[in-house]
């Protein structure tokens, strides 16, 4: 089977957020894989195993993500795909990195595409949707169970709180909910191995794509951060006053009763 | 300042609009600067919803109904979508950003080739010159996007956007578009309800959160029936999840779901970076933590040192008095 997951670089879910200039300062920033492509890596991989075939990660990114790629392959991932824009574009969307990465697989054949199915810092779940229907496959979002027999494929799809289960067939994308699996670690041979394996640059040239024809079609004009909220009250006494004050204060002064 | 003609879709869900649909609408009158704003309905039977998005302030309504319709697929409301969208040529877009919108939105803003600006949870200006506000790092930033050119789509999240006054005495046309639904290439075969008495957590004006403190399944329990109380819903800490005192579809944080009710109460939960993305920005939050220290005591209104299983009883109790006077 060919498979592909994208993956995307993204902040280390512990870091704090700092601005300036209304830019995300990420200077000295813990980077990782998105959590949720680390699902979709690790179903990519469990997949293969079962299906045989060859798991091939893409990231839309600049040099920096090949750190990401790496880690990819050291899960089990065979070969690796960095598009690399930081020459071409200053500014990108969700229809831009949909584009590209669509453009990219559009002649790979691809049976199955797995992606997380949002992303923790841009925060959109566009980029797996888009994808499909840029190359006319179908597509099942938030996943947390895949079963595949021949071309026919079984999954279980979280839908807020409830669970669908829906039958489908390849060539199909799927967007990974938490639940999924168990994302291994990677294993010292296994970063050994990742270090030989093929991890291919390219630019937007080698894809032929016209800088103009993904253009972003959004603007972020501003980044800031929320207000900081105040530490509030904690509460005194016995613990049976302290109740009663929460519960007095939640409906006078709170009003959220 | 030219207007704009928005089409909103609502949500159905067990025969009754969602909140959002008329959050929804709200934004679209912002959005549209005085233009019109027509409501989009699909299933098998929704003609009857029809007259309540009116009187939430849409100016007409379409329905497109098919027994196709009756569950949720992207390809099926994708072609009804569609073929709304060809007889209608909106100048915008408005979609809840639900399980469903979220599912929808990138597919019909791939196949109109438009931005998407999704998880919208407040609006500046209105007309040409809306400014759309979204969290990022979920919810550790917010970003101000707008759109450049062409089609404006957004996805506004429930729970932030105020709906109109309900308004019993507007009247619009509400009208059902045929649309032949074919080839859908995903079948449900099984549709399994988890959440609890049906209120969404996403939607929730209360929840009621527990921890690795809450300490088992059953330990939940005392947590249910204050939400029950309240209106509200359970939520849960990863931590709670991983131990296997309930179900991930609870979670709150950065890889769950992020939350804005009016009232947020966290119970046994420690208070990690990765669990104040997800509630932070509600509106007024209890913790209630036997450990002085915990870090979830720094973004809660009123705290109370304590263990959560003589507190929250309490708590129970005092509120049913307040409830029956
Ligand atoms: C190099 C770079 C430059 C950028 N510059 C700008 C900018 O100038 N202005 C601005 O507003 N935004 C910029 N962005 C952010 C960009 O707009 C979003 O990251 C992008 O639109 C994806 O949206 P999202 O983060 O909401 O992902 P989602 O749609 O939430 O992601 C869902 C899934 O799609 C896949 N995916 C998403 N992004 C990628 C990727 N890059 N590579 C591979 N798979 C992916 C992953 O599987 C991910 O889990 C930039 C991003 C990158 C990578
Ligand atoms: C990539 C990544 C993503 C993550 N995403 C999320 C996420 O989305 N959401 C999330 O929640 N976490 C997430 N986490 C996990 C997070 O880091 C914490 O481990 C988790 O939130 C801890 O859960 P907790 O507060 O319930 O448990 P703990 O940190 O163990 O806290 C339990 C608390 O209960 C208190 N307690 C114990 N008994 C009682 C009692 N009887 N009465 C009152 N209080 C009591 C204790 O004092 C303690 O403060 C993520 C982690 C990573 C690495």
């Amino acid at each position: 089977m060919n498979i592909y997951a994208l993956v995307k670089r993204t902040f280390d879910t512990e870091e704090k957020i700092a601005v300036s200039n209304g830019k995300i300062v990420d200077d000295g920033a813990e980077f990782i894989i998105n959590p949720y492509d680390e699902y979709a890596i690790e179903e990519a991989i469990q997949v293969r195993d079962a299906n045989g075939g060859e798991v091939t990660v893409i990231t839309i990114g600049d040099e920096e993500a090949e750190k990401q790629l790496r880690t990819a392959l050291a899960m089990g991932a065979d070969k690796a795909v960095l598009i690399n824009t930081e020459d071409d574009l200053d500014e990108m969307d969700e229809f831009t990195v949909a584009k590209i990465i669509a453009e990219y697989l559009k002649d790979k054949d691809a049976d199955l595409i797995l992606a997380g199915n949002v992303a923790i810092d841009g925060g959109s779940g566009q980029v797996g949707p888009r994808v499909a229907e840029l190359l006319g496959i179908n597509y099942v979002t938030t996943i947390t169970n895949l079963e595949i027999d021949g071309t026919s494929v079984k999954i279980v799809r979280d839908v807020e709180g409830d669970s669908e289960t829906i039958e489908t067939s390849l060539p199909l994308l799927v967007t990974a909910q938490q639940g999924l699996n168990e994302p291994r670690y990677p294993s010292l041979p296994g970063i050994m191995k990742a270090k030989k394996k093929p991890l291919e640059e390219l630019e937007l040239d080698d894809l032929d794509i016209d800088e103009d024809d993904v253009e972003a079609k959004t603007e972020t004009i501003e980044i800031y951060l929320p207000p900081q909220k105040a530490a509030g009250r904690v509460l005194e006494g016995d613990i049976a006053d302290q109740v009663k004050e929460l519960v007095e204060l939640l409906n006078k002064e709170a009003k959220v009763l | 300042m030219y207007t704009k003609k928005v089409l909103v879709l609502g949500e159905a869900r067990e025969g009754a609009l969602r909140n959002v649909s008329f959050e929804a609408i709200a934004a679209a009158k912002t959005v549209s600067g005085g233009g019109e704003v027509v409501g989009v309905l699909f299933g098998d039977a929704v003609q009857s919803l029809g007259s309540e998005m009116i009187t939430y302030g849409a100016d007409r309504v379409l329905t497109v109904e098919h027994p196709h319709l009756k569950h949720y697929t992207s390809d099926g409301f994708g072609q009804a979508f569609m073929a709304v969208y060809e007889q209608e040529k909106p100048d915008a877009i408005v979609f809840g950003h639900t399980s469903q919108g979220k599912d929808l939105s990138p597919k019909i803003a791939s196949k109109l080739a438009s931005g998407l600006i999704s998880d919208v949870t407040a609006i500046e200006g209105e007309g040409d010159d809306a400014i759309f506000i979204r969290p990022i790092y979920s919810g550790k930033a917010f970003e101000k996007v707008k759109n450049k050119e062409g089609l404006l789509f957004i996805s506004i999240r429930p729970n932030n956007i105020a709906p109109l006054a309900k308004d019993e005495s507007r009247s619009g046309d509400v009208s059902s578009v045929s649309v032949d639904i074919t080839n859908l290439r995903s079948v449900i075969s099984e549709v399994v309800r988890k959440s609890t008495e049906g209120v969404d957590l996403s939607e929730a004006k209360v929840v009621v959160a527990g921890g690795r403190g809450v300490k088992s399944a059953e330990g939940f329990a005392p947590l249910e029936e204050l939400a029950k109380l309240l209106g509200g819903a359970v939520g849960a800490s990863r931590g709670a999840c991983d131990a296997d005192y309930c179900d991930y579809s609870l979670q709150i944080g950065q890889t769950g779901k992020v939350v804005t009710p009016d009232l947020y109460i966290a119970a046994g939960i420690s208070g990690a970076i990765q669990h104040m993305a997800g509630m932070s920005n509600s509106k007024v939050i209890v913790a209630i933590n036997k450990d002085p220290e915990a870090n979830i005591f720094k973004v809660a209104d009123y705290g109370i040192v304590g263990d959560l299983f003589e507190v929250i009883p309490m708590m129970i109790e005092e509120i049913k008095k307040i409830k029956t006077n």
